[in-house]
């Protein structure tokens, strides 16, 4: 279980997150909403340990993880799908699998694994990185993330500027993760999206959780909705 | 087996079989291209695999060279345990360098490492008691020898030569498709992105400064074993420049492309130098033209064409 608890984080003179607390569960989506600024992307890094934690603690099952450099994070089992995918786009498919799978030395097991979640990558494997569609990026995204076999799972507005048939691909494919036990943190602006994956929706303002709610008889005509994401 | 490692196996040969096809003039021409390929594949290592731009590669050859030179002359040390000193000094002054000019980047640890070999040239000539300055010094005939083999002599020296290429070449293939071959890269294409991954850049990109360093030790005691000076001008910016060079014209991040760009540019330089006195705008027009057709070296541009297998 990852546990945020009370955060603080600021880039330099400017605070950013102000006493945020989230809980990821095993086998659970944590949607997590808010307008932009709001302070999600930040959160998200701050887990990474890109942006310094300030106040409060950050723990997996109980392990502090607010203190460690940024490189060690993933390697405790945090995988991350930024916004914007950051592939590395010189390298083919094939390649950026693998430096995904070395970081914890998983090997073929792991890779067959990854890629019969994404059979389209596997028709791909010695294609360039920034050759592939948006869609198949962020497949190659998700893809190197689960190459750390992690037991959770941060993903960064993923189904922003997709199609509709790439939306329902990631959205399954996230619903199969929840289904092995990983617990995952969804940053998305979708309703849709978040009313089909979520078991919670955390509104994020002002770099605090002001609300959450459990994803049973919610709308898109939830008042909560318009209140923090304007929708 | 696969097509590189075919590819790399037939260049051997054909550097194997040159010895006795070509004539006498190009021996120790090749056996001084396969060594400066050597430091150039060092420098490919730190700058075509992990995107580490140098300019104090000249102290790590030089500190390789005066290693073994200063080993023979002034400790009497066989060329042998000289050689290997020459080579564990590379790697060292290599570790040092990079441990604190690795807390830097981009333009700035290039020009911190332009200072550090500033810094060891100017050292070479304020010990010149030692070092004998500017005017270097041989090292003795009778010391170059390795067993029976005379160094000196020019088949003994080409076959050296070419056995200090193969080892090279064949290390830096293993290293390009190990674990930490790919880390390099990724840190060369981003280094957030590598973070974000679980990748520690400093100690990546330390550990290539240190195997770079290692190379560029090893060409530089071979070459004062095998060719018999040891000079000031060796730890001069031209011999920082000169491995950058040689992989930009063969091709940044392959293998094959330090030797490649070293054999073009030293015949180049030959030819031209046979034709004009101005043979440098020969070569600087070459550069040019090669940055404007091919900016990614010969192999890069042939690697963008379809040879993506390469290395």
């Amino acid at each position: 279980m990852l546990d945020l608890s009370a955060i603080n984080a600021a880039y330099g003179n400017v605070q950013v997150l102000r006493g945020l607390s989230l809980t990821a569960k095993p086998g659970e989506v944590t949607c997590v909403m808010g307008r932009n600024g709001a302070g999600k992307t930040t959160m998200l890094r701050a887990i990474m340990g890109q942006v310094p934690v300030t106040a409060g603690s950050i723990t997996l099952n109980g392990q502090p993880l607010h203190s460690l450099p940024a490189h060690e994070v993933p390697r405790h089992g945090i995988g991350y799908v930024p916004q914007g995918r950051r592939l590395f786009g010189e390298l083919t498919v094939a390649q950026n699998i693998q430096i995904g799978l070395m970081t914890r030395q998983k090997g073929a097991k792991t890779r067959d694994a990854v890629l019969s979640l994404f059979p389209r990558l596997r028709e791909r494997l010695s294609q360039r990185a920034s050759t592939l569609s948006g869609g198949e990026q962020q497949m190659l995204a998700i893809a190197r993330a689960l190459c750390l076999e992690p037991s959770v799972l941060l993903l960064d507005e993923p189904t922003e500027g997709l199609q509709p048939s790439m939306i329902t691909l990631i959205r399954d494919t996230l619903l199969t993760l929840k289904s092995t036990g990983v617990a995952t943190i969804l940053v998305e602006q979708r309703v849709d999206a978040v009313l089909s994956m979520a078991d919670h929706i955390a509104f994020v303002t002002h770099g605090t959780v002001a609300e959450t709610l459990q994803n049973t008889n919610l709308s898109s005509a939830t008042p909560q909705f318009q209140k923090y994401v304007g929708v | 087996m696969t097509r590189a490692i075919a590819l790399h196996l037939a260049v051997l040969a054909l550097l194997f079989a040159a010895q006795f096809i070509l004539p006498p003039y190009h021996h120790t021409n090749i056996a001084r291209i396969m060594v400066l390929a050597v430091f150039a594949m060092g420098y490919n290592i730190a700058f075509g695999y992990t995107g580490l731009l140098s300019l104090g590669h000249a102290l790590f050859f030089a500190t390789g060279l005066y290693a073994t030179g200063l080993g023979i002359e002034l400790w009497g040390l066989p060329a042998a345990p000289a050689l290997v000193l020459g080579l564990l000094a590379g790697g060292a002054i290599a570790a040092a360098t990079g441990v604190l000019a690795l807390r830097t980047g981009g333009v700035s640890f290039m020009i911190v490492t332009l200072m550090f070999a500033q810094a060891g040239y100017l050292t070479i000539l304020y010990f010149g008691s030692y070092t004998r300055g500017d005017e270097g010094f041989v090292i003795a005939r009778a010391a170059r020898s390795l067993g029976p083999l005379d160094l000196s002599s020019d088949t003994p020296r080409y076959f050296a030569a070419l056995i200090l290429f193969a080892l090279g070449l064949l290390a830096n293939l293993a290293l390009v498709r190990s674990r930490l071959g790919r880390a390099m890269v990724a840190m060369r294409e981003n280094e957030e992105r590598s973070r974000m991954l679980g990748y520690n850049p400093f100690k990546v990109k330390l550990t290539a400064l240190v195997i770079s360093g290692l190379y560029a030790g090893a060409a530089g005691a071979a070459y004062g074993v095998l060719f018999g000076y040891v000079g000031a001008s060796f730890a001069a910016i031209q011999y920082s420049i000169m491995p950058l060079l040689y992989v930009l014209l063969g091709g940044a991040g392959t293998t094959l492309g330090p030797f490649l760009g070293a054999l073009l540019m030293f015949y180049l330089i030959d030819l031209s130098s046979g034709v004009t006195t101005a043979h440098l705008f020969v070569v600087g027009a070459a550069l040019l033209v090669l940055v404007l057709f091919a900016p990614k070296g010969i192999l890069g541009w042939l690697r963008d064409r379809g040879a993506k297998w390469l290395p």
